[in-house]
């Protein structure tokens, strides 16, 4: 029964601090990406670019993240395995990694025209056979940062 | 050192190639550390301190493949590639390749 009641517990805290941290992520997420939004990305290379151009400076930029879910995400996510279907717990974390990698791939790369070449990278860093344990998402975004003369 | 992602640098001709050149790290958090991941964990958001330790291994990982490029007389990488990979639990590798080159500006 004190199990059953621990379980509610922790369920009620990370449903609470979960979503209001996603929320405000979301947020966070949304404004710079609308302050970048003059900045393009484009993920494909070679010389599909404007040539006439000179080009000054190409490096590589990086951004990087480790996001986790919470306890709360992985009940819901466990429960629906059951059954099958969209795991929108997991869709949202994984959404979140990926726009916040990119984003600070982007702010690394301020004084750049723009940035080809964009992979993005994602491992799942922990122990994913156990049951109980909360997925943590490593998202390593990068590309050739290009400016004009 | 210049380093792209794409089969060339931008306004320059690679006039020789030195073949791939690697560089790749394993690392692991200390246990303090991993423990109020743990609690972070169970709350939700980004875990900084594992941010921290990536970003780390993608810097490392940079310079050892900058080393040997280095040592091969090549002034730049073109083609670099990222992969990682997790071996155990807290720990992750960061492997990183690309194809040595010496550029010329062109003209």
């Amino acid at each position: 029964m004190s199990d059953l009641l621990l379980l509610l517990i922790i369920l009620g805290i990370t449903f609470f601090t979960g979503s209001f941290i996603e929320k405000k992520h979301f947020e966070d997420i949304k404004k710079r990406e609308i302050a970048l939004i003059r900045k393009p990305i484009i993920n494909f290379g070679s010389t599909t670019w404007d040539t006439n151009r000179k080009i000054t400076k190409a490096e590589l930029v990086t951004g990087e993240v480790v996001i986790s879910g919470d306890y709360f995400k992985n009940f819901v996510a466990s429960l629906k395995n059951l059954f099958g279907g969209r795991l929108t717990t997991f869709e949202s974390i994984l959404d979140r990694g990926r726009r916040e990698a990119i984003l600070r791939m982007r702010e690394k790369a301020r004084g750049a025209n723009f940035i080809i070449n964009t992979r993005i990278e994602a491992i799942m860093i922990n122990d994913t056979y156990s049951k109980e344990s909360v997925p943590q998402c490593a998202i390593i975004a990068y590309g050739t940062a290009i400016t004009y003369e | 050192m210049i380093i792209t992602n794409i089969e060339t640098v931008p306004g320059m001709n690679i006039v020789a190639q030195y073949g791939l050149v690697t560089g790749s790290t394993v690392r692991a958090k200390n246990a303090i550390k991993d423990f109020g991941a743990g609690l972070k964990n169970m709350i939700g958001g980004e875990l900084k301190s594992y941010t921290e330790l990536l970003s780390d291994a993608r810097e490392e990982a940079l310079t050892r493949m900058k080393a040997q490029a280095q040592k091969l007389g090549a002034n730049a990488i073109v083609n670099v590639r990222f992969a990682t990979s997790s071996i155990t639990v807290g720990a992750a590798e960061v492997y990183i390749y690309g194809t040595a080159v010496k550029v010329q500006p062109k003209g």
